[in-house]
């Protein structure tokens, strides 16, 4: 074969041929992609099981050529675990929104962490509730406006946006968590380390491994896209800073 | 009050306003979130409460609570919030404490759709959740009778300390229609006068709000208490809309909410053709209005009743319970959010009266 | 004249056709008519395209899910190409000419092609092109009068002055096309 026609850049082969329904700069896509492209990577696509979440992420399924499970809103931690024990030789991931896992899903996220269940969460904080039409999720940003915080989060009311992250790694179980960004070529790549580092870790039957990644949403923020990975940067970076939480390979934690 | 457009979802929100219900808990889900979109800015106008919880299963507990004060409360939520919300109903039903809860339902089972469904009949009316209980059902069929009856199920809610649900479609949350509210809304009700609510134990016996009852003598005589309950709203609160109902109707629809209204125009087309068909229309889904329809279905010229559902078939479970084969009953539903036309039943009646005539020959 | 009206507006989620069923929808109650505004909602409308359907009518309004509407006002083509075959024989169909360049190919109604949006450009806002569509619309159908369609505009739009003026002036372009579209079709 020719230099030339050596192919560089291909599409994951866990990623299916469909097109998303994503909205035009919406960042779930490019995470869909890091995902897929760990689990090539690993070698693992085919003993992979995903669990969709309740959320713009739920048509998930459509996007990847590997196995998948709906859960119910938030109880996608519950299901892998229950998957999990039952084929500790798969690889099992939930892929969650904001409002699926910090919120209706927080009781099963907690207990899933503490338990050590061996299974990957890739944690998708987008500040709002995207499917249903924008309304305020527990990580909105004090101020911000939603459908149903139209003067701006209160939080003498709603109190201020959880850092799941940083709750998560108060558990004393060892557990790799770490917050991640996709809104600049440099985050992306970064992203990817950590996601291919968290399923490394479930591949070598460790720990339980969560990566938050903070990401747009264009549409319920009511920004064009450039001005959205903007208002990450600017507004969501300071409050949820980027890091490794708990790594028990470095003792972090 | 003048007339105003108003969407289902968010006339909904303003008739509990009406009623001296400006307390509300919910979470989002299509297709009602409009109804949090609307009162998050229309209660503090008004001075209430609106939280938005962090999963139904919290709403409905935070009903219970919030329900044990005597004050008036309610939420809004969709199916798959509804389910979750079993586990209060059950508890508020045992520990006889008013709320009201509307669902806008959708398709389902699981995640289902969003689109309009019917097919929560037997959650409702049969109780969702564990134990002898039963939630009262009101089932309206346009914007201005949801206004009516959520006003009245906050009256029948107290009347009987009992969870009452409110149960439409999407379309019922989504429509716009014209609507009037009442010329004067009461003022938050008061726990004043309700010997149950628990307002501090200040020159009282303290009072207890439980569902928990160890002796099982004990526990049989709370069901007891609340079977005698229900038995009074089946005596007192049946409730029922007729519809071209007469002596030459062929057929008998039976059909509640949104599906009543798409009958009726079934009903007027094919009377311009010469075919004479009435509806029958419960409004309360419980009590079931079962004698009613009994006496209407055994006329003699009627040729079958016609049960049409958006779900597979819940409600005619209920109409057959009642005719005991007294005349056929057929089914005509779609589901999973698809509407039933009108030119479908059309065609479901003209099959059914061909058939008759075929039998007769 | 018929005892109901039923109308579909649909085009891409943005082009206001939500907005003005809505108009037509308050303009209508306001003289004493029953109505039924009903959006399309769910997942349809991340797809971009968005409908609603309005009835009109002197008496109780039966089904508010019309499956062969008398007219529909269509903006985009994926619209037309789903409510063309939808309209009832002896309807009437208004198609935006400036982005459609196709008809319904039905002879058994009317059809009537309003370049909306070229309009509303040389109006100077191209997000009236709605406007004119129900100028047009109402101008050919004459379901409200003018005097309350442009009344309930200033209600609903009090809020925001400086747009008045030109969405008074898309309605009475429309209005144009519409009405002159009416006398040919009564002469006929
Ligand atoms: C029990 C239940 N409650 C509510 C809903 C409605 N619902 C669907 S998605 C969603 C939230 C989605 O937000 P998030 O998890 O932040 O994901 P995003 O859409 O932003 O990616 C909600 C509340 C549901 N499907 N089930
Ligand atoms: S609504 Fe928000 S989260 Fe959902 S696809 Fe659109 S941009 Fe993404």
């Amino acid at each position: 074969m020719a230099e030339q026609a050596n192919v560089i850049f291909r599409r994951p082969q866990s990623l299916s041929e469909n097109v998303t329904h994503y909205c035009p700069g919406c960042t779930h896509g490019i995470i869909h992609r890091l995902v897929a492209e760990s689990l090539d990577e690993l070698g693992v696509r085919e003993r992979a099981v995903g669990v969709a979440p309740v959320g713009c992420s739920v048509l998930i399924y459509n996007y990847f050529n590997v196995d998948f499970l709906e859960a119910p809103h938030g109880r996608a931690p519950a299901l892998a675990t229950g998957f999990k024990r039952m084929r500790p030789d798969m690889i099992v991931f939930t892929y969650q929104g904001d409002g699926d896992l910090a919120s209706i899903g927080m009781g099963e996220i907690v207990h899933a962490a503490n338990r050590g269940e061996k299974f990957t969460t890739i944690f998708v904080n987008n500040a709002i509730y995207g499917m249903t039409g924008g309304q305020m999720a527990p990580t909105t940003m004090p101020g911000q406006k939603t459908t149903t915080s139209p003067f701006g989060r209160d939080t003498s009311l709603a109190g201020y946006p959880i850092r799941m992250s940083e709750l998560l790694s108060a558990l004393v179980t060892p557990a790799y968590i770490v917050r991640t960004a996709v809104h600049t070529p440099m985050h992306v790549i970064n992203a990817k380390k950590h996601i291919k580092k968290a399923f490394r870790l479930q591949k070598e039957n460790k720990c339980f491994s969560l990566v938050e990644v903070l990401s747009t949403c264009p549409t319920n923020w009511g920004m064009p896209p450039h001005e959205a990975t903007g208002w990450v940067a600017s507004t969501m970076q300071p409050y949820y800073p980027l890091g490794v939480f708990k790594d028990p390979e470095k003792g972090v934690g | 009050m003048a007339k105003k457009l108003m969407k289902g979802n968010e006339a909904i929100g303003e008739a509990a306003i009406a009623a001296g219900a400006p307390h509300y808990f919910a979470y989002p889900i299509t297709p009602q979130s409009e109804v949090a979109e609307y009162l998050c800015w229309r209660i503090p106008e008004v001075g209430g409460v609106f939280v938005q919880a962090e999963s139904e299963v919290a709403v409905g507990n935070m009903l219970f609570g919030a329900a044990a004060t005597g004050m008036r409360v309610f939420t809004t939520s969709s199916s798959p919030g509804i389910s979750l919300m079993q586990e209060a109903i059950s508890y508020m039903a045992g520990a006889q404490l008013p709320v009201v809860l509307v669902n806008i339902m959708r398709g389902g089972p699981g995640l289902g759709g969003i689109l309009p469904a019917q097919s929560d009949y037997n959650q409702a009316v049969k109780g969702g959740g564990h134990g002898d209980y039963k939630t009262i059902v009101l089932a309206p069929a346009s914007v201005q009778e949801a206004v009516d009856l959520m006003i009245l199920g906050f009256d029948l809610a107290d009347k009987y300390r009992n969870p009452v649900m409110l149960i439409g479609d999407g379309m019922i949350g989504q429509m716009m229609e014209s609507v009037e509210f009442p010329e004067k809304y009461r003022d938050p009700v008061s726990p004043e006068g309700k010997d149950w609510a628990l307002t501090g134990a200040k020159g009282r016996k303290a009072r207890i709000t439980k569902s928990l009852f160890l002796d099982p003598e004990k526990l049989e005589i709370n069901s007891i208490e609340l079977d005698r309950k229900y038995k009074r709203v089946e005596a007192e609160e049946i409730r029922f809309e007729k519809y071209k109902v007469s002596n030459k109707n062929k057929i008998l629809i039976v059909a509640y909410g949104s599906m009543a209204r798409i009958c009726q125009t079934v009903i007027d087309e094919l009377e311009e053709e010469g075919i004479s068909v009435g509806l029958f229309r419960p409004i309360t889904l419980y009590p079931f209005p079962g004698q009613a329809i009994h006496i209407e279905a055994v006329k003699a010229n009627i040729k079958t009743v016609l049960v049409v559902e958006m779900s597979m078939g819940q409600m005619i479970e209920d109409v057959d319970r009642y005719l005991k084969g007294k005349k056929p009953i057929e089914f005509y539903g779609r589901t999973g959010g698809i509407v039933p036309s009108p030119n479908e039943v059309k065609d479901k009646i003209r099959t059914i009266l061909k058939s008759k005539k075929a039998e007769s020959k | 004249m018929l005892k109901q009206k039923e109308v579909v507006m649909a085009g891409f989620g943005g082009q206001g056709v939500m907005t003005v069923g809505q108009l037509l929808a308050y303009t209508a109650m306001d003289e004493g008519k029953q109505v039924v505004w009903i959006p399309s909602y769910g997942p349809e409308m991340r797809g971009g395209t968005a409908n609603c359907t309005v009835v009109v009518s002197d008496v109780r309004i039966g089904s508010p899910i019309i499956n062969n509407p008398q007219s529909a006002c269509v903006f985009n083509r994926p619209s037309l190409d789903k409510f063309g075959p939808l309209i009832r024989a002896g309807g009437l169909l208004l198609i935006n000419s400036s982005l459609i360049d196709v008809t319904s190919g039905r002879d058994d109604i009317e059809e009537l092609l309003v370049p909306v949006n070229d309009i509303a450009i040389k109006l100077g806002n191209p997000k009236v092109a709605n406007m004119v569509m129900l100028g047009a619309y109402n101008g050919a159908t004459g379901i409200v009068s003018f005097d309350t369609l442009l009344k309930m505009l200033n209600v609903k739009m009090g809020h925001k002055k400086e747009l008045l003026d030109i969405n008074h002036r898309a309605i009475a372009e429309g209005r144009k096309i519409g009405e002159k579209f009416r006398t040919k079709a009564g002469t006929k």
